[in-house]
């Protein structure tokens, strides 16, 4: 038998290994299309439309389709996630409705996202009559985000010490006052956070969107809301598989940007978490 | 809360509640103001306001369980039909032929619990390993490291790993194993498992912070070492949560699936042997998402194709249920804190 000291030693070199085993491959990952992406990526790959059967030119519509997309996954999450993290932190006592809440937030949360694909194809497209279209999209990748904004906003909130809301009390104020004036104020910035982590999320999700909004190819922007669009990673989906003879260089490039786009949000959320850590006072 | 509002009619009710939030939002009264307020508008006004608030923010918490509902409801709604167009032989047959009315889901259901449970069998030991590093023995600066590489990791959409997967690791694993392809259940399982990591890796390493630091003491007071406490009290300990870590993880990769459909071959066929793992299999998401885009609204295959969503959902759903029960388990017991 192995002195238990050695074995220590080797059992914390394996630890580093495995550790080292699970961050090579992201750096790899992002190593390797930035550098084979790096050459497709200028200005007029950016700003140009497709041409060529998606062969030549840019990829400007998918840049402006998911942003929209992102827009309006916004405008419709960001209310019913934050009042949903409002309740729960601030309103909800508990009870089996509280219980069940939390059970419907961790499995929309664990719902596939192509599940959410079928959801809005019987829904916004076909039910509701929108068509492939950006408000359908967006709509369903709303209700994607929801439980992700939910959960990170109601941490912020529960975060923000009871003290500040029973001073509140004390000078005669309401509970929405309180809320209002001093909570929300200081869960601002981890509720941000989340609400970047829940649109970076749905800003590559590929599956909910391919028979929500999507269109193959469609060299002009939309005009309306109820126009289907390009998006980016489903444009990267499409012509990694569906396009024989699609020149590797554009395939790198369009990775690259969704992945730029996807990291560069990561990392405004972190740094917001961070500088906001440091600044806080209680 | 006042109880005799209800006389007047709802919608003069929500016509005031509305113009007293935005008097209240856009007026920007400061706080002081706004609570010496004592004529009688002031009061009532301060109170519509609350009621009507409260009211509303009580509605969109209950709006998750109206989504979970309205979910299933519209899976039910396109998918039953299946149920009594094709009968249930054929469904739970072995052969996904729907141009033959061949519907068998059989290879799918088994397709995905291959490529899961290997990508788990991979991710486990990956992310259980990396949590005990992180929580247990690395110095401050590696955590700083980790952390966000793993958030990155986190970040990364699924259709850039299906991309990365299919231009390096399939070749990679046919260049090994001198395979007609690449595209098999292994290599899906492989970027499967790193999807799955972040997810293990935190779930994990926050069960791992909640052993309190006596129980450490006590292990290390025994003179066993550090590694012989984390093995033998600290990981233990934690073990409900770690399982936790790992449904979780199980219910993110049996839903992934663009990463799948491009990286595991998409073949339909019953896996048998444990060869099947170096061949191409199907999912059950990636059939959905492959076939979605060419079948016509209503048709059998239309309808099959959701039948498989309901099947997907009632999974993740039992899935969730048991890691779910695991958290207010320990809420209920107050945890280890």
């Amino acid at each position: 038998m192995i002195d238990r000291f050695v074995a220590q030693r080797l059992g914390f070199a394996l630890l580093i290994l495995t550790a080292l085993v699970v961050i090579m491959p992201i750096l790899f990952v992002v190593g390797i299309i930035v550098a084979w992406g790096a050459s497709a990526v200028n200005w007029e790959f950016l700003s140009a439309m497709p041409s060529d059967g998606m062969k030549a030119g840019g990829i400007f519509p998918t840049i402006i389709g998911t942003l929209l997309l992102m827009l309006g996954t916004a405008m419709a999450s960001i209310p019913v996630g934050v009042g949903g993290a409002i309740y729960l932190a601030e309103y909800a006592r508990d009870t089996w409705l509280t219980r069940a809440i939390r059970l419907a937030i961790v499995n929309l949360a664990g719902i596939p996202s192509v599940v959410y694909g079928l959801f809005g194809l019987g829904l916004f497209v076909l039910f509701l009559q929108f068509g492939t279209s950006i408000a359908a999209g967006a709509l369903t990748l709303a209700i994607m985000t929801i439980p992700v904004i939910i959960s990170t906003a109601e941490e912020a909130l529960r975060a923000v010490p009871t003290e500040f809301r029973t001073i509140i009390a004390s000078l005669g104020g309401t509970r929405w006052q309180g809320i209002q004036r001093v909570v929300l104020p200081q869960a601002l910035p981890g509720i941000i956070t989340g609400i970047i982590l829940g649109l970076l999320r749905a800003a590559g999700e590929t599956a909910p969107i391919l028979f929500t909004v999507a269109a193959f190819y469609l060299p002009r922007l939309p005009q309306s809301p109820f126009d289907p669009t390009m998006a980016l990673p489903y444009h990267l989906y499409v012509i990694s598989t569906q396009v024989p003879g699609m020149p590797l260089e554009v395939q790198y490039g369009t990775a690259l940007v969704l992945l730029t786009l996807v990291l560069s949000m990561n990392l405004v959320a972190t740094v917001i978490r961070s500088y906001f850590r440091r600044r806080r006072q209680w | 809360m006042p109880t005799n509002q209800g006389k007047r009619g709802t919608f003069a009710r929500i016509t005031r509640a509305l113009t007293s939030l935005v008097t209240l939002c856009s007026g920007m009264t400061p706080l002081s103001e706004a609570m010496t307020q004592t004529d009688k508008s002031g009061v009532s006004r301060t109170r519509w306001v609350e009621f009507a608030i409260e009211g509303a923010i009580r509605l969109l918490g209950f709006s998750t369980i109206g989504f979970v509902l309205l979910i299933f409801l519209f899976l039910l709604r396109e998918g039953l039909p299946i149920f009594y167009e094709v009968p249930l032989g054929n469904l739970f047959g072995t052969r996904w032929y729907p141009t033959f009315d061949l519907f068998g889901t059989l290879p799918l259901i088994l397709g995905s619990i291959l490529v899961t449970v290997t990508a788990i069998v991979i991710a486990l030991p990956l992310g259980v390993a990396t949590a005990v590093f992180v929580s247990e023995i690395a110095p401050h600066w590696a955590r700083e490291v980790l952390k966000p590489m793993i958030e990155v990791l986190a970040g990364i959409p699924s259709v850039v790993l299906g991309f990365f997967g299919m231009h390096f690791v399939a070749p990679v694993i046919r260049s090994i194993l001198g395979a007609p392809t690449g595209l098999t259940v292994f290599a899906g399982a492989l970027i499967l498992a790193y999807m799955a990591l972040p997810t293990i890796i935190s779930v994990a390493e926050d069960a791992l912070d909640t052993v309190p630091k006596s129980y450490r003491d006590a292990g290390l007071a025994m003179g066993a070492t550090q590694w012989q406490t984390i093995w033998k009290v600290v990981v233990p300990a934690a073990r409900s949560g770690i399982l936790m870590a790992v449904m979780l993880g199980m219910g993110r990769a049996i839903g992934e699936t663009m990463a799948v459909m491009m990286v595991t071959g998409n073949a339909a066929r019953v896996p048998l042997s444990l060869d099947s793992l170096f061949r191409p299999a199907r999912t059950m998401t990636a059939t959905i998402a492959a076939e979605m885009g060419e079948v016509a609204q209503g048709s059998t295959h239309y309808h099959a194709l959701f039948g498989i969503g309901i099947i997907l959902f009632l999974l993740t759903f039992l899935i969730n249920l048991t890691a779910a029960s695991a958290i207010f388990h320990k809420r209920r017991r107050g945890g280890l804190r």
